[in-house]
């Protein structure tokens, strides 16, 4: 008599009646080494040249630490007001039809197309204590441009449209019924968005928040300009990798890439851990 | 609850989709709206809902003008076609929804809206699915749902769009028996949607037929396929055969022959006969009958439907047959309908 064998722990994923399987996916794995694998495990080598000690001063230097803390810090507190906020342009953008709104859909996506060093310019001269935004801020004792805030609104201009971009998709999919199914058991508007429609963007709205953010932490041409990069108070670690570099301190600077990497490959695997949930769930 | 529709009438954009329709649907009543597509049955529906307003009329439910209520506020139950169910709820959570989202002292405890609704989970047959979600569960399993969810908030009316139009036959005809069952049990005043006549006709009450936004007709399954009132119930409920005729000194006419009905009321002139393709008695000599050539002959389910071609117009209607019937050899079969009637020419 046999019996069924016991399952291996591993298996892939029932592959379909389409052909290809196995091409495709070699070439997949192939491509993904060859963009992203080489040149990250290349960085990685050139820190581990860097000994462990060196590496954890490197590391635990109150410069990196504090570059860190302002990088990741800031593209999170852009990433929450984008989330916010994006989810509203996208809400106008399927709801409401109205003159010009192709415009302002087109207009959304400007963060994508500009060069990131205009747009860090653009905003430096509104945001300046002389400019037209900065001036108006500066009596109330608030500045922006040359600090974290600062900072923030690059980093808000970058990452709107990927918030945007993500929820606007799943938002036309809500179909309409299920409000009106709402409304007939008694719902009010304000319930059914909060109970029923938010609910289920949910997903969308946590991979909006994980492009944005991982956007912001990367990014470095936009926020140069705002920063002001003073040592300890608005330096990014991006410019700091930069500026190691050109010391020609080439350890220090993987060293520092190589954390930011950990840390954001750590958060971006928690974000896809939370999708696979709610996936699971929701079907 | 007894719903009364008055003289409602509804535009969309300018475009009539109900032209002044009336109806009255006692209390306890399970009705079915009957028609084809676009004749105006779900806008009929969601005006009763309250989710369109009437452009002119007004809609009560007992003694209350509902028409000036919110939809909230008239506490109707509404089943879609697509089942419409929160899909991040599971389905004990689908259920109590409607409980829940009320305010204050009319909101029950949770305990009780748990028990609620492992009360209807049980009256809908699904029990030990309450913690399932919507995608988890198969289309007839989900409509399930969705009526328990409508039923939960104690509805006065409970209305349904078109709730079996998604499903396959088998699972359709048995919710059918189903839903008829619960309508028995719980006694909702119960209005649903269909462009199936065989559905409308075996499960309702009475049955609204409907088209182009009027009700052409509104009785019980005998009086709409025994009695059709217009051509256009003729030809939608059941199979139909039509004849241009003439009525002369009240006897009907085809071309130049009487076919041995009288019409002694009808109206002198032109006319279109209707009949009943399996309403027929077959002749053999023709001597005031209907008689014609047979073109194409079917066999359907348990009859055989034959297609006739009639004198020199080469009219054709169709006639049914029992299948083991002679007739359906011959090249030419001479008969007579049984129940038949007379409306204007077309």
């Amino acid at each position: 008599m046999t019996t069924a064998p016991a399952q291996a722990g591993w298996r892939f994923r029932q592959p379909s009646v389409i052909p290809g399987f196995g091409l495709t996916l070699g070439f997949s794995l192939a491509y993904l080494t060859l963009i992203i694998l080489i040149p990250l495990s290349g960085l990685i080598w050139r820190s581990a040249a860097l000994g462990w000690t060196d590496f954890w001063a490197i590391a635990t230097d109150r410069r990196t630490v504090n570059a860190l803390q302002i990088s990741f810090g800031t593209a999170f507190v852009a990433a929450a007001v984008n989330v916010v906020f994006g989810t509203l342009v996208a809400w106008v953008l399927v709801r409401y039809r109205f003159p010009g709104r192709r415009i302002v859909d087109a207009m959304v996506d400007l963060p994508f197309a500009l060069p990131t060093a205009v747009a860090g310019i653009a905003l430096t001269t509104l945001y300046a204590p002389n400019g037209w935004i900065g001036k108006l801020l500066m009596p109330l004792g608030i500045k922006v441009a040359y600090t974290p805030l600062g900072i923030v609104i690059a980093l808000i201009f970058i990452g709107l449209p990927f918030v945007v971009r993500t929820v606007q998709p799943i938002m036309e999919e809500i179909d309409k019924e299920v409000e009106e199914a709402a409304a007939t058991l008694g719902a009010s508007r304000f319930q059914i968005i909060t109970r029923v429609l938010f609910p289920g963007l949910a997903p969308a709205i946590i991979t909006g928040f994980s492009l944005a953010f991982a956007r912001g932490v990367g990014e470095y041409g936009s926020v140069i300009f705002i920063a002001g990069n003073l040592p300890y108070k608005s330096e990014i670690a991006p410019l700091l990798i930069v500026i190691r570099l050109e010391e020609y301190n080439y350890p220090a600077a993987t060293a520092i890439a190589a954390i930011m990497l950990a840390l954001s490959f750590l958060m971006l695997l928690i974000v896809n851990l939370v999708q696979t949930w709610s996936r699971k769930r929701y079907g | 609850m007894e719903v009364r529709v008055a003289n409602v009438r509804k535009e969309f954009e300018r475009f009539p989709a109900l032209h002044d329709v009336s109806l009255d649907i006692k209390s306890g009543e399970l009705i079915a709206l009957l028609g084809p597509s676009g004749s105006g049955k779900t806008t009929l529906l969601r005006l009763i809902a309250g989710l369109e307003r009437p452009t002119r009329g007004k809609i009560f439910f007992g003694d209350e003008d509902a028409s000036q209520k919110s939809i909230q506020e008239r506490n109707v139950g509404f089943v879609f076609q697509h089942y419409a169910l929160f899909r991040h709820m599971t389905v004990a959570d689908n259920i109590g929804f409607g409980l829940k989202v009320r305010h204050g002292p009319t909101r029950p405890p949770a305990a009780e809206i748990r028990r609620r609704a492992s009360e209807l989970i049980d009256l809908v047959q699904l029990s030990g699915l309450e913690k399932r979600y919507p995608a988890q569960l198969s289309g007839g399993q989900r409509q399930r749902v969705a009526l328990a969810r409508a039923m939960a908030i104690e509805p006065k009316v409970l209305l349904l769009d078109e709730p079996f139009g998604a499903l396959d036959a088998q699972v359709r005809r048995e919710l059918r028996r189903w839903l008829r069952e619960i309508h028995d049990r719980t006694g909702h005043t119960t209005v649903f949607v269909t462009h199936d006549q065989e559905e409308a006709l075996e499960l309702a009450d009475r049955v609204v037929v409907m088209s182009q936004g009027r009700i052409e007709q509104v009785g019980t399954a005998d009086d709409i396929y025994d009695t059709p009132n217009s051509p256009f119930v003729y030809g939608f409920i059941g199979e139909s055969s039509s004849l241009p005729v003439k009525v002369e000194n009240g006897e009907i006419w085809l071309a130049d022959r009487p076919i041995g009905l009288q019409a002694p009321h009808a109206s002198e002139g032109d006319a279109t006969l209707y009949f009943r393709p399996h309403d027929v008695e077959l002749l053999d000599g023709c001597s005031g009958c209907i008689a014609g050539t047979v073109v194409a002959s079917r066999r359907v389910a348990g009859t055989r439907r034959v297609e006739l071609e009639i004198g020199g117009e080469r009219q054709r209607v169709e006639i049914e047959l029992p299948v083991d019937h002679p007739a359906a050899q011959k090249s030419r079969v001479a008969f007579r309908p049984g129940r038949w009637k007379l409306f204007p020419p077309a």
